[in-house]
């Protein structure tokens, strides 16, 4: 019990520390997201959870975001799934699968004149909603969801 | 080490596309082998792109990426001849960094 409660207590005091040195401007952001990947968003087991980790509790619906992808996968080993924002400012995608054990698949941030689309390939177990995730300069976060149906699931390998 | 990336980079009117695909098994960690054991996770949780020498696209990936990833960006405002560098890392610290230039 005590030795929790130090573990957690050192956690907190280091990330603290990385938070100052961030705004100290000693470590550059890029170098921060290398090292840092998103343990909280990644291993959540239910969408909001993920969300949540994500830092988008409850996002707006907007059309503006576009999901290309099957309406049915043949093979839930390969995916293939398209996201475009067209909503203006948009600075980082996310895309889940709501029934996957882990929903949260992947996060992309753009930057430097890379437009917010994104092409890859996904893993779902089965039919599930697939749910894109953008995140606008502002701060705001929207989403859009296409469902697909899975014939053969990909989470058993 | 793992085996090269293969990327194509090719301009189309003044967006440059890029397609990379990865070779990673990216294990979920929730596969059994033949035996019955777990088979531990292993997967890509970091990829960076960087166009010209400026980082455009920087990703965090979870065990729901398929086998040897693909991924497509598109970049506005690159110029052929830039060069586009890829980098990746897994979860056990491999990574791996490939480049090529964008074609017209």
């Amino acid at each position: 019990m005590d030795a929790l409660r130090r573990t957690l207590l050192k956690g907190a005091g280091a990330t603290g520390a990385l938070a100052a040195a961030i705004a100290a401007g000693v470590l550059k952001p890029s170098q921060v997201l290398a090292a840092e990947w998103n343990r909280a968003a990644f291993d959540a087991k239910d969408l909001g959870g993920a969300l949540k980790g994500l830092g988008a509790a409850s996002p707006a619906d907007n059309s503006g975001i576009v999901i290309k992808a099957p309406d049915i996968a043949e093979n839930g080993a390969v995916v293939p799934v398209d996201v475009v924002s067209n909503i203006p400012n948009t600075i980082s995608l996310a895309v889940l699968v709501d029934k996957n054990p882990l929903p949260l698949t992947s996060a992309f941030d753009f930057a430097n004149g890379a437009l917010p689309e994104l092409a890859l390939r996904l893993k779902m177990g089965q039919t599930s909603l697939v749910e894109a995730v953008a995140k606008t300069a502002d701060g705001k976060y929207f989403i859009a969801k296409k469902e697909v149906k899975v014939t053969v699931g990909g989470c058993g390998g | 080490m793992a085996d090269p990336m293969k990327i194509r980079a090719q301009m189309k009117g003044d967006t440059a596309e890029i397609r990379v695909l990865m070779s990673h098994p990216m294990e979920t960690g929730q596969r059994k082998d033949n035996a019955g054991n777990t088979v531990p996770a292993h997967f890509i949780q970091a990829i960076t792109v960087s166009v010209g020498g400026k980082p455009v696209v920087q990703g965090q990936t979870g065990t729901a990426i398929s086998r040897n990833p693909v991924f497509g960006f598109r970049v506005k405002g690159a110029k052929v001849g830039d060069k586009v560098v890829i980098n990746w890392v897994d979860n056990k610290g491999d990574k791996r960094t490939d480049e090529a230039t964008i074609s017209a």
